[in-house]
């Protein structure tokens, strides 16, 4: 029997929260020793989708299979090979950090002679060596973010959960933390991370994006930026940027323009050739035009593009099924 | 079930209770108060009962008559008045429980050998308490009837037929509760109760607590059982609990003197099994409601009243109307009070108490079973 090179399998998965739909038929799959990044805003379904994996909430349909377990049937196998880092910081406030370390230790039922070694490494990794003894409370954000994954990871599990890791933690905080997660990633742990900064999304071997309970695309950050963008995009550097978003707005074929510092981007509807036309009115208007040209998208780009496609899709299904 | 497991629980639990000095002095310091306040103020004696006289006869036979009320431990004579109305207030003031209203003619009949009416005025605002009242002054008079009858002055004169009359000498005998002392039963039961309701008050608050602080997510997310977190929960509170007991009975020995006739070995073995029951239902509504607030109000309501009206801990169950007394036999509290009142005060050994102690049994597992149950480690 050949093994099964996923390690997470999701099929068709939905989650209701009386009439709300918060995950609406997803489906995707993990590779075994990826990262895999969920990414999308708030309320959009992440946390929910995360919960299903790690067995603490029953999905309403569908099927999700977690290192060959089944969600609905044996959330407790998976329990015992994953770690999980919920969104709110849950470890214990009023314990010291080698209590809830000690506690944690306990519950994953780390052999005696390994647990020392396995606290000594978390507390290193965390840099909470000077503060073992304070209560969790007094610790700053990055700090407890980094034990609470080095409480996720004390029994070296095989698939690691993590929701929104990093929020509300500072930039350097946050460097460090995703170099863990990458030397994780290294020695063959599989990440299932969310996350609705974009730039993090670049350190993940694959992507979805989900929106309003639905996946819209997935795929790597490289693929993603060619492959799902359902425009072009252009970039011009001209003078008067303002005035210039104002008169290009009537041009056919643009979508859309954002400023970019002093440059603009136009998202324009796919294989119109725009350039002429830009270049034309701009001059028109007596605005001169120094560059344009076709360009790589970046994540946001790809996923502002998705997210409206999806709106005006949903809009149009229910116009049609009003009228 | 994994000891490491809950091992690791219950560690986690008691560092947490330690360093919160809240749920340590509710744990301690309350059940200790409540035997305090409930043992001094529910006392069910009646003695030294504030009386006014009015003595109208103001002879030698009235004054030996007004001094046998004096002398008893019952009675506290306040003052003496002359009218009738001052009396009466003293009784409407609240500055006396009883009047007592001797004749004009008090001596004078006496000597004839003829029936005194003597008045006594009760404040019967407290029914039972002016019964018991009652029931002492007809007591005192009757020692004293039967006194005079046996003075030679009063047989001269007494009517031939109520002299020959058999006197029928009743000598009582108490048991179990020799001097009739209500705070002999009272504690032992007040002991049970206060038990019932801490205990459950305890464990109320405790997977309430991991709910609302958001503890519970990450914990739901191992693989642990819910009768390791069940068993590793309630191991603290029940050391806590035993703590309470020793406290309440060395309370009950030194502080209010109440003889413990029983077997210590069989009242700490009772108290362990209720001890599982009582924490077992906070744990449960701690599950249900995962709300500390919502959990220890119903742990409050559901252990006290019952505990407090239907246990037979103050209110006799047989006096109670049918349909209650059936009711009273879902009342964990009613088969603890039995057992420690019989333990104190009738020193008795387990065969007595075999019905009562396999009831515990059963409802602290079936408390423990519900909310092995009902625990589920899912968000929703």
């Amino acid at each position: 029997m050949a093994s099964n090179p996923f390690v997470v399998e999701v099929e068709s998965l939905v989650k209701r929260f009386g009439s709300f739909v918060a995950v609406d038929q997803i489906s995707f799959q993990v590779e075994a020793g990826r990262i895999f990044g969920f990414l999308g805003p708030n309320g959009s379904g992440k946390s929910t989708t995360i919960r299903m994996l790690c067995g603490i909430l029953m999905p309403t349909s569908g099927r999700a299979m977690v290192s060959g377990f089944d969600v609905i049937r044996e959330p407790e196998r998976i329990k015992e090979r994953i770690g999980y880092m919920s969104q709110k910081f849950s470890l214990y406030d009023d314990l010291t950090v080698r209590e809830n370390i000690r506690f944690y230790s306990g519950l994953y039922r780390i052999p005696r002679e390994k647990s020392a070694e396995r606290a000594r490494w978390v507390i290193d990794m965390a840099g909470l060596s000077e503060r073992e003894d304070s209560l969790t409370r007094e610790l700053s954000g990055g700090w407890k973010q980094r034990l609470a994954l080095g409480c996720a990871i004390l029994h070296e599990p095989p698939i690691l959960f993590l929701d929104e890791p990093t929020s509300g933690v500072d930039p350097v905080s946050r460097r460090n933390f995703w170099q863990l997660i990458n030397t994780l990633s290294d020695k063959g742990v599989t990440v299932f991370v969310t996350t609705h900064y974009m730039e993090e999304a670049e350190y993940c071997d694959t992507l979805a994006l989900i929106y309003r309970g639905r996946i819209v695309a997935q795929g790597s950050p490289g693929s993603l930026k060619t492959e799902a963008m359902p425009e072009d995009v252009y970039e011009i550097e001209c003078g008067e940027p303002m005035g210039a978003m104002e008169i290009l707005k009537e041009v056919k074929g643009i979508r859309e323009i954002a400023l970019f510092g002093k440059l603009l981007h136009l998202m324009v509807e796919k294989d119109v050739a725009v350039a002429d036309e830009v270049k034309r009115v701009l001059e028109s208007h007596g605005i001169p035009l120094k560059r344009v040209f076709k360009t790589t998208p970046s994540l946001e780009d790809v996923f502002v593009a998705l997210v409206k496609e999806d709106d005006r899709k949903r809009l149009r299904s229910e116009v049609q099924k009003a009228a | 079930m994994n000891l490491r497991r809950v091992k690791a629980v219950a560690k986690k639990e008691m560092i947490q209770i330690l360093r919160d000095w809240r749920s340590l002095g509710m744990a301690i310091a309350m059940p200790l108060l409540l035997l305090i306040l409930f043992g001094y103020a529910l006392t069910l004696d009646v003695d030294q009962v504030a009386t006014v006289v009015l003595d109208r006869d103001r002879t030698q036979v009235s004054a030996d008559f007004v001094s046998r009320f004096g002398r008893s431990r019952y009675f506290n004579i306040r003052e003496h008045v002359s009218t009738y109305e001052a009396l009466q207030r003293m009784i409407d003031s609240g500055k006396a429980q009883m009047g007592l209203v001797i004749p004009y003619d008090f001596s004078e009949k006496i000597n004839k050998g003829e029936e005194i009416p003597v008045q006594v005025i009760l404040d019967g605002s407290d029914s039972n308490t002016a019964t018991i009242i009652l029931g002492y002054v007809e007591g005192l008079v009757q020692i004293y009837a039967l006194d005079l009858s046996r003075t030679p002055q009063y047989r001269v004169y007494s009517h031939p037929v109520k002299r020959s009359l058999p006197l029928v000498d009743l000598q009582t005998r108490v048991w179990f509760n020799a001097e009739l002392e209500s705070k002999n039963y009272i504690i032992p039961g007040l002991i049970a109760v206060i038990m019932m309701v801490i205990a459950a008050l305890l464990t109320s608050l405790t997977i309430a607590r991991e709910w609302e602080r958001g503890s519970m997510e990450q914990l739901i997310s191992t693989p642990i059982k819910n009768m390791e977190l069940i068993v590793g929960k309630l191991l603290p509170y029940f050391f806590i609990g035993l703590l309470d007991v020793s406290l309440s009975v060395a309370m009950g020995q030194f502080v209010f003197q109440v003889p413990l006739r029983g077997n210590l070995l069989l009242l700490f073995g009772s108290s362990a099994i209720f001890l599982v029951g009582a924490l077992g239902l906070g744990f449960l509504l701690s599950v249900v409601t995962r709300s500390q607030l919502l959990a220890s109000q119903l742990a409050m309501v559901v252990t006290f009243l019952p505990a407090f009206l239907l246990s037979g801990f103050m209110y006799s169950i047989s006096n109670m109307p049918k349909a209650i007394q059936v009711l009273t036999y879902l009342i964990p509290a009613r088969y603890f009070v039995t057992i420690l009142k019989g333990i104190y005060l009738k020193g008795i050994g387990p065969k007595v108490i075999v019905a009562e102690g396999v009831f515990l049994v059963l409802f602290s597992l079936g408390v423990i079973a519900i909310s092995n149950r009902k625990f589920k480690k899912k968000l929703v």
